[in-house]
């Protein structure tokens, strides 16, 4: 189940998307927080529309660029369509609760030393790890 | 212009989330199963966009203004509340689950990820939801 270790990719990216944050911050003065920018088309509000679904647009198209470089095919996980969906439920509703998430409170927020930040993260961080190994190492367990 | 630039800062952020490997669930999941075999990889992704971000972002904003807005809109909450450890404990646990955050769902749509079939109209689900509740 383990992935190779790829260090290069992972900074050159991490570089990457750092600089993307850099940009929206010096053009548009913005938090490069995905879930924030785009959480808050839903329902989108007179005069705030425009730059945030350009933003938004534009990960997709990134992401297919890049893409276009490489030979490697589909990523999915093919985990069974309940469970993608209650993980994007509950994704959608606590970064918009807890105002951020690994880009706002992760890249940004710990880019600016902010506790409220530094706190989301590591709390995110937990309760992420812990609930994979409720589902890869406990529940097989009980199942068997 | 500034959707301009805004959409070319998202087309550079989902460039380096497909390169980091955060687009994909199996390095994402393989980086968050601290019991398996742990891939260390993503830690990377953050330090390198941390530093990044760290560093520039004061050069920028001694500036008074951006470039293309009047000011800088920057987060003025510092209290660390049960919202704030409420929400991002949710948002872990689907993140765990399913191996996405925000980020890599929206990038995702651009590597015909068939996992966003379900997960992507879940979470916009959920955004909506919570700012309705928010709202009150």
């Amino acid at each position: 189940m383990g992935a190779a270790f790829t260090p290069w990719s992972a900074l050159g990216g991490g570089v990457l998307i750092g600089v993307a944050a850099l940009l929206l911050l010096a053009a548009l003065g913005r938090i490069a927080g995905v879930s924030g920018i785009a959480a808050a088309l839903l329902p989108p509000r007179r005069g705030d529309i425009a730059w945030r679904l350009a933003f938004v647009l534009g990960l997709p198209s990134g992401a297919a660029l890049w893409m276009l470089g490489q030979d490697s095919t589909a990523l999915a996980s093919h985990a069974s369509p309940w469970q993608l969906a209650l993980a994007g439920l509950l994704v959608g509703v606590g970064t918009r609760i807890g105002s951020g998430c690994t880009s706002g409170h992760g890249v940004c927020g710990l880019g600016r030393f902010s506790p409220r930040s530094l706190a989301a993260v590591l709390t995110f961080m937990l309760t992420a790890m812990l609930c994979v190994y409720a589902w890869r190492h406990l529940l097989p367990g009980w199942l068997a | 212009m500034k959707s301009w630039l805004a959409y070319l800062a998202g087309l550079l952020f989902g460039a380096g989330l497909a390169w980091s490997g955060m687009a994909d669930p199996h390095k994402v999941l393989g980086f968050l199963d601290v019991a398996g075999a742990w891939d260390p990889s993503l830690l990377l992704v953050m330090v390198g966009a941390v530093l990044v971000y760290a560093i520039g972002q004061r050069l920028v904003t001694r500036h008074a203004r951006p470039w293309l807005d009047e000011r800088f809109h920057l987060p003025a909450n510092r209290r660390i509340d049960v919202r704030l450890l409420a929400g991002a404990a949710l948002f872990g646990i689907g993140w765990g689950l399913g191996g996405y955050c925000p980020g890599p769902a929206l990038a995702g749509v651009g590597l015909g990820n068939a996992d966003l079939v379900w997960l992507l109209p879940a979470l916009l689900l959920g955004w909506w939801l919570a700012g309705r509740v928010r709202r009150g």
